[in-house]
Order: structure tokens, then sequence, then C-alpha cells
């Protein structure tokens, strides 16, 4: 009972980055409780997976080889049959898209706490603390969970895992139920695509919420034009419709890395710095000093944009 | 067809606030419908309208001071709402996810939906986590992340678009009954119309305890305790421009052409 059980994350045959970091926050409780790290990997091309996935601080790798892609039925079967098999203390995984499909389904049905999207997480051997944002980033809180629990982790918190390990490399016969199974894959589709590809800009004008208006873009646009740099925005301008989906920066949408990123009225929540954190120099133009954006700004003006975006593209005309 | 909306009101913070304890001091919070659930709200009331749907139910849990957020709900299409709310909610600090599960799941097998929506998140807490547990938790199957639903729903089976990571969507089939959790952008939620508003006052919305669900009081002990809130390190040591937009356009004007990246 003391211990760790992560769970990759994988998507057409490649393993995605937070799947070395789960190994890290994974093999750290681990070391807390004095257990052995487990890695589950489930479905795809499982003996490559975990022949990568074999880097230092993994004791054991499990393999469930089922089907090519995710599916969250299966993923929950074979988890929660490893449960009963190594009645690990805690069990973690992504916090990605999918690992949302399936970690309360997991926690569910073992009857187990979940603490989702933690950014830290520590261990006394008994009791498990989490630390997590709330309110959009303005906060952040430790939580306390005693006794086995479930845990998802956010991306890009936990330095990836590195070095070669020695694992043992299992294959896991988990009895999948095909009846069970409710859900069913047809395909992928790629979005976004376009004329404009937003990271390839050397200068990133985004604009956020704080703009209001569809009446108000050309506000920016001027900006933009100014400077003869490109357009691009968090999510909210783009469900609104005011730019096509090419232009969002985030998790859902382009990753970019300009020279400069100025952030105008975007609030910085984690799934918008997820996209722009790797800009060289970042400007964020926001009425609230304790906006997340400006824990990672590297220049900022408390200020209306309305204010300030006519003043600069006054600057530069 | 009926379909259940889960709704919740979340509390938003002021730009400048002030914590006690293990929250933000009352006068800095505000309250207003949960983005997500917004456009979950929607997109039953569009299925409604495609005759797919015959009724919307909303559920939420909460204090009596959200019923001005239900009463948005009403305004915007659905048919009735369910508030459940119980004495022993009044001090809780923190519901969590099984909390929430477990008063849901009691409502959802009383209404016996074919479909339930939740929001991917709530703003506030964010667990991000509640729907997919009230599927697994009822045997219903379960979508989470959904950007685009089927207005069929033919042979029981939803054709739903699940928005993963850089911009890939998988195209699932879901059968029904289940929850799905819709991520904005799905749709483009109306604003409620006068009419709607004052319809929306003569809408039911009947008031529940956990007695009433046959909840046990238990249910509602949360896994998770609150031991500390404080507001987050700087992870960079960021130069912050003082003075009116004059000034400040000035510093940065010099910034891009110190950078080379400005005419
Ligand atoms: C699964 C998932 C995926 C997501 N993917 C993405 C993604 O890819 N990209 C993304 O961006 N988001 C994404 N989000 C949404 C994200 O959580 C936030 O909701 C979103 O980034 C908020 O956008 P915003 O900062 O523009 O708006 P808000 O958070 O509303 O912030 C608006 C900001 O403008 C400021 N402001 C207001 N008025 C003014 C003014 N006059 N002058 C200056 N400043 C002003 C405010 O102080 C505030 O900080 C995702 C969410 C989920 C759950
Ligand atoms: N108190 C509540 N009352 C009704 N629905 C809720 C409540 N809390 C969460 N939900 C629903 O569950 C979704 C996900 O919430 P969460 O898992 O807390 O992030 C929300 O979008 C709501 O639809």
């Amino acid at each position: 009972m003391s211990d760790v059980l992560a769970v990759a994350d994988h998507r057409r045959g490649e393993l995605r980055d937070v799947s070395y970091e789960i190994i890290t926050a994974g093999r750290q409780l681990a070391d807390e409780t004095g257990g052995d790290l487990h890695l589950a990997v489930i479905s795809g091309t499982v003996d490559d997976f975990a022949e990568k996935l074999n880097r230092e601080g993994v004791d054991a790798i499990h393999t469930v080889s089922h089907g090519e892609e995710f599916n969250h039925d299966v993923y929950t079967q074979a988890i929660t049959q490893l449960y009963d098999e190594l009645a690990p203390q805690f069990v973690l995984t992504p916090n990605s898209v999918n690992g949302l499909d399936y970690a309360p389904a997991v926690a569910k049905a073992l009857d187990l706490p979940v603490v989702t999207d933690t950014v830290g997480l520590e261990t006394d051997g008994d009791t498990l603390v989490a630390t997590r944002e709330m309110y959009g980033g303005k906060v952040e809180t430790t939580n306390e969970l005693s006794g086995e629990a479930v845990a998802t982790i956010r991306g890009a918190e936990w330095p990836a895992a590195e070095g070669t390990g020695d694992a043992s490399v299992e294959a896991f016969d988990a009895d999948i139920d095909e009846d069970a199974v409710g859900s069913t894959v047809t395909g992928f589709e790629e979005v976004g695509g376009g004329d404009v590809d937003i990271s390839e800009a050397d200068v990133l004008v985004s604009v956020g919420r704080g703009i209001e208006e569809e009446d108000n873009l050309p506000l920016i646009e001027e900006l933009a034009d100014a400077l003869d740099a490109t357009i691009s925005s968090s999510r909210p301008i783009v469900d609104n419709g005011w730019l096509p989906k090419n232009r969002q920066v985030g998790q859902s949408g382009k990753v970019v890395t300009p020279d400069v990123y100025i952030a105008i009225g975007i609030s910085g929540a984690v799934q918008h710095v997820a996209g722009m954190k790797g800009s060289d120099t970042i400007v964020a133009i926001n009425t609230d000093p304790n906006a997340p954006i400006m824990d990672i700004a590297d220049y900022a003006i408390h200020d209306d944009l309305f204010d300030v975006v006519p003043a600069l593209t006054e600057e530069f005309q | 067809m009926k379909i259940l909306v889960t709704v919740k009101e979340v509390a938003t913070v002021e730009d400048e606030f002030e914590i006690e304890g293990t929250a933000i001091a009352d006068q800095y919070l505000g309250a207003d419908l949960n983005e997500w659930d917004d456009y979950a709200i929607e997109e039953a009331v569009q299925l409604q309208e495609d005759g797919i749907a015959d009724e919307v139910v909303t559920v939420t849990i909460g204090p009596e001071d959200c019923e001005q957020t239900i009463r948005q709900a009403l305004a915007k299409g659905a048919d009735r709402a369910v508030r459940i709310w119980d004495d022993s909610l009044e001090g809780v600090d923190l519901l969590d996810v099984n909390a929430k599960t477990e008063i849901l799941s009691a409502v959802i097998e009383e209404e016996d939906p074919d479909l339930v929506l939740t929001g991917v998140q709530a703003g506030d807490d964010s667990f991000g986590a509640t729907g997919v547990s009230v599927a697994e938790h009822l045997g219903y199957q379960w979508g989470a992340v959904v950007n685009h639903l089927e207005h069929d729903l033919d042979d029981g089976v939803a054709s739903v678009r699940r928005e993963l990571e850089g911009g890939v969507e998988e195209l699932t089939d879901v059968e029904l009954p289940a929850v799905l959790t819709i991520q904005t952008g799905i749709n483009e939620p109306r604003y409620a119309s006068l009419r709607g508003i004052r319809q929306a006052q003569r809408k039911p919305l009947d008031v529940q305890g956990l007695d009433d669900l046959g909840v046990d009081d238990s249910a509602v002990d949360s896994d998770l305790e609150l031991t500390d809130m404080y507001e987050p390190e700087s992870e960079s040591d960021v130069t912050v421009w003082e003075g009116g937009a004059e000034e400040t356009a000035a510093e940065l004007g010099d910034l891009l052409r110190d950078k080379g990246v400005a005419p």
C-alpha cells in the first residue's frame, strides 16, 4: 500500500511529453512513501512506448496491449484491474483532455478521492498534500487527502525524467469487457489550418476578452499594422467567431514562440499560457495587477487597453 | 427525449482582493453563471428547437442566492429547474467531486434523462471532473470536452467531437444514455430575451434537500480538506511601467525598437 501507479499518455502513435513528467512526479511520491513506481502504458504500440518510457526512477512498466487509440472504457477497466493487482496508494494520471476522460471514472469505480490539475504533490506516507489553483490561477491552494487517492497532474509542471532505467517490463493481461465499451472513436481531424501560421511570426499582438466587443477589434488591427506584426488571440475571441481558429494561442490552439508576445486584455489562464510561455519577451497590458499573466510577463502595463493601445499605435505611425 | 443540464453559479473575484484564512474575503466575490454551463444550456435548448428534445431540466446545487442564475438558465429556454440545498451543506467550504457526484446522481436517477450535459469545468474551482464521475457512478456512457454534437441522435447514439490538444479533434460515437461535458465554442449562447426573462419567473423551480433525494448527510463530507490559500509567486521578474498611457506606450515602443522588431 505504498506504491504509486502512474499512467502514460499517447496519441496517434506518439507519447506525449507529460508521460515523462509523470515519471518525475511519481518517483518523488514513491520516494516519500518508500514504495515502488509502476507505470502503465495502455493501447497502441506498447512495447515501443515501454522502451522509451524506461527512464531512471521507474521500477516496473505494465503494458496493456488493446486497440490502437485511446478509449476511456479500456483505460478505466485496465487501470482498475492493475489497481486490484498492485494495490498502490496513489494513482497518477495526466490532466490532459484524455486524462480528464478517464481519471474521474477510475476514482469513482475504485471509490477513491480524486484531486485534479495538481501543480505540486507531497506526502508523508499517509496524507497527500496537493497544490492546485482556483479562480483561473488568481490563487493557489493546498488540499489534504488521507489514505489512497487518484491525482491528475498538470503538464509542464514537473521536469521530464531522463536517463535510461532498468524497469521490468511486463505485459498485463487485462480482461477487457467489450460489452461495457460504450464509445467508439471513428476518426481524427486537424482544425485551425489556413493561410496564416501564427507560430511563424516574430511579433504577435494577441488580444483577449478585455477587448469586450468585436467592433473594438480594429484597434488591435491598427496596432498590428503599425508594428508590422501578426494578430493572435485567446480562446474567447475565437469562440465568439471574431477571429478564425488558426489565430488561437494555447492548449487547444497553437504553440507560439515569437521574439515578442504582447498580451492585451488576456488574463493568462493555464491553457493560454501553455501556448505562449516559450516566447522570448512577454509584455502584458492589463487593468488587473493580479492577473496570472503578470506572473510570466517580463514587462507589464497595468492600465486600460483602450488608452494604451491607441497611444502605442500612434508611436509608430 | 429528456435532457438534463447541470448548472453552477460560480464565484468570481475582483481584481484586487484579500484572502481570509482559506477563502477570498466575501466583499471581493461576485457570482455568475458558469461560462461552460452557458454553452451546455444553449446546446440543450437548440436540441429542443430542433425537435430532438422534449424537455430540458436544469439542476443546481446551491443556496437560495443562486436562484437568479437559475432563472437566467430558464430565461434562455430551459423548461424547469431543480435546486438542491440543505442545512448540512451550509458550512461546507469545498464541495468536492465525490460529494457533487452523489448529489447530482440522485437527481439524475429521479429524472431519468437520456442525455446529461455538464460544463467541462467550473470556472472557480475547476475540477473538470464532475461529469465523468457522475457518468461512471450511474452507469451512463460519457464523453469529455465535447465541442460538437450532431443533432440527430439516431439509434441511441450521440456523434460528438472531442477537442484534444493542439488543434486535433476526435470523432466519437457515444451510446445513450450519456453524459457529455461541453466545451466553450460549441455554439453561440443566446442572451435571454425580455419575453424569456418574464416567462422564466413562472417556470417551476423545485427546491429539494438531501433527505428528499435519499442522500445521506455524510455524502457531503469532503475527501479534500482545503488547508491553505495564497497568491502564487511570480515566476518572472516583471518590470512594471508606470505613468499615463503616453508614457507607458513610449516605454513599450522603446523596447520594441531595442529588440529590433518594430519599424
Ligand atoms: C480544455 C480547455 C482548453 C482550453 N484551451 C484554451 C486555449 O487553447 N487558448 C486559450 O486562450 N484558452 C483556452 N482555454 C480557456 C481558458 O481557460 C480561459 O478561459 C481563456 O484563456 C480566457 O481568455 P481571456 O484571458 O481572453 O479572458 P479572461 O480570462 O476573461 O481575461 C480577460 C482579461 O482582460 C483584462 N481586461 C478587461 N478589460 C480590460 C481593459 N479595458 N484593458 C486591459 N485589460 C482588460 C481583465 O483584467 C482580464 O485579465 C481552455 C479551457 C479549457 C477548459
Ligand atoms: N454546485 C453545482 N451544481 C450543479 N452543477 C455543478 C455544480 N458543480 C459542478 N457542476 C457541474 O459540473 C461541471 C464541472 O464542474 P467541476 O468538475 O467542479 O469543474 C460544471 O460545469 C457544472 O455543469
